[in-house]
């Protein structure tokens, strides 16, 4: 009994199996005009309504379906375009900042250019600290000895001078800006060649003050104020700045044409927001024009 | 006891049909994650699974021809991998009866990888140009686990659809005895 079982169920199987392979050879053997094909064609236009019919009757469900395969795949969508969105926005985070230090180092590149100041040594250098005080005396910059900084040399930035360095280390340095009282510059009027001293006034880091003007220059304002250069031909007496630096354009002027005539500056450099800078580490001629 | 063969034929005649259209229909041409559910293997196993070996190839076997004829491709192909996957799915329980909650889970799982191997073999033997490559890859993957996730609804319903027509399972009065309020052996003792 149990071998017949087996038996049986064995000789099915084969027939199932040869069947198949049967259907299949003839199917693939036989013309799109053949028996099997005709079968086929029968079986499915009986076939299609009743697809048609399932189709509209579970549309509704489809849908649901649909529905929650779509909100996972938007789920998905959103998590890709936000990080998406990240990356762009970093991308034109960096960008916009390379645009602006570009435009700061198009600045050094003309003002080197015009005033002749390539042939300084100029070893530029970025704001890596500011004085937390509100004067914004002191700045600190990542190039130092190592890069042949000195005590002294004057540092400006695309706009004009900002200052001199006042301390040094191996790579790093410290620079005292325009705007500390303690730093005087010779200074002249680019117009009429008036020579005097500039030096910050009390009233903070935009109150430049240009002193020592013989009261026979008239000085307007909107005058452009440049760096003097070495003014003495006695050796030792060279002053630390290249002549021809913008330094800033006079604001007003306080009884002008009298000897307490005070003439107030506002410097071209923006002193509150430096980010690249130049030092110029050698003097040419003795800084003499 | 005895098996009613006319109430199962009917029973599997109509689940065939149901299981065709609603996988043409219906199924198909939902996707979720890019791939969609295929109900085909998981029916042909769970029938093997509950019914045995024999009658499980012949419902693979007509599965398989129903579907190749609905769908208008090569005849033979569906039948030969449904038929033997409906046959392999009835001998593992015919010779380890395996109890497990999850086991139709397991046999679904292989039985879909099966049949989209077996599709997909059988394609190329064919000479008809099979997408090889990273999509063909994920396509086969995601079906299987997606028909993983439905492979115990699927044949919980499909045992529920042919409880009617089965001899009753011993195993089953048992549970019955201890669930019907009764109390229990020990108790009883």
């Amino acid at each position: 009994m149990y071998d017949r079982t087996i038996r049986r169920r064995r000789l099915t199987l084969a027939a199932l199996l040869a069947c198949s392979l049967l259907l299949l050879t003839v199917y693939f053997g036989e013309s799109s005009g053949g028996a099997l094909h005709n079968v086929q064609r029968g079986v499915f236009s009986v076939f299609a309504p009743i697809q048609e019919g399932a189709s509209t009757v579970l549309k509704p469900a489809r849908d649901l379906v649909g529905w929650v395969g779509d909100t996972i795949d938007a789920k998905g969508r959103l998590n890709e375009l936000e990080s998406s969105n990240q990356r762009l926005r970093a991308r034109a985070i960096a960008g916009s900042e390379a645009l602006r230090i570009n435009s700061q180092l198009e600045g050094l590149l003309n003002l080197d250019n015009a005033g002749g100041l390539a042939a300084a040594k100029p070893v530029t250098a970025r704001v890596i600290g500011q004085s937390p005080t509100v004067w914004y005396s002191t700045v600190t910059i990542n190039q130092g000895s190592n890069s042949g900084i000195r005590t002294g040399n004057p540092v400006i930035n695309g706009d004009g001078l900002i200052g001199q360095v006042s301390t040094v280390t191996g790579n790093a340095a410290i620079v005292t800006l325009i705007s500390d009282g303690e730093l005087a510059v010779p200074a002249r009027i680019s117009a009429g060649g008036a020579e005097g001293i500039v030096q910050a006034g009390a009233g903070g880091p935009d109150d430049l003050r240009l002193k020592f003007i013989a009261r026979r220059f008239r000085v307007d304002p909107g005058a452009a104020v440049v760096t003097a250069g070495t003014l003495s031909n006695s050796p030792g007496l060279e002053s630390l700045y290249p002549p021809g630096i913008p330094i800033g354009s006079v604001t007003r002027v306080v009884d002008p044409g009298t000897d307490a005539q005070k003439i107030y500056l506002r410097s071209y450099a923006d002193l509150q927001r430096l980010e690249i800078i130049q030092v110029l580490t050698t003097a040419i001629n003795g800084n003499r024009g | 006891m005895t098996l009613n063969y006319r109430s199962l034929g009917w029973r599997l005649a109509l689940i065939c049909v149901v299981t065709v259209v609603f996988q043409v229909a219906a199924v198909s041409q939902v996707k979720i994650l890019g791939v969609n559910a295929d109900l085909v293997p998981l029916v042909a196993a769970s029938v093997g699974l509950i019914v045995g070996s024999l009658p499980g190839a012949i419902f693979g076997f007509a599965l398989g021809m129903l579907l190749d004829l609905a769908l208008v491709e090569t005849i033979g192909v569906a039948s030969l991998i449904l038929l033997a996957i409906g046959y392999a799915a009835g001998r593992l329980r015919e010779l380890r009866d395996p109890q497990g909650a999850i086991v139709p889970l397991l046999v679904g799982a292989a039985a879909t990888a099966a049949a989209q191997l077996g599709f997909s073999l059988l394609t190329f033997l064919l000479g008809q140009p099979v997408p090889l490559g990273w999509s063909l890859l994920w396509e086969l993957l995601g079906t299987v686990a997606l028909n993983a996730v439905i492979a115990i609804p699927v044949y919980l319903l499909v045992r529920r659809s042919l409880l009617a027509a089965l001899p009753e399972d011993p195993r089953r009065r048992r549970r019955r005895a201890y669930t019907t309020g009764g109390l229990s052996p020990l108790s009883r003792s």
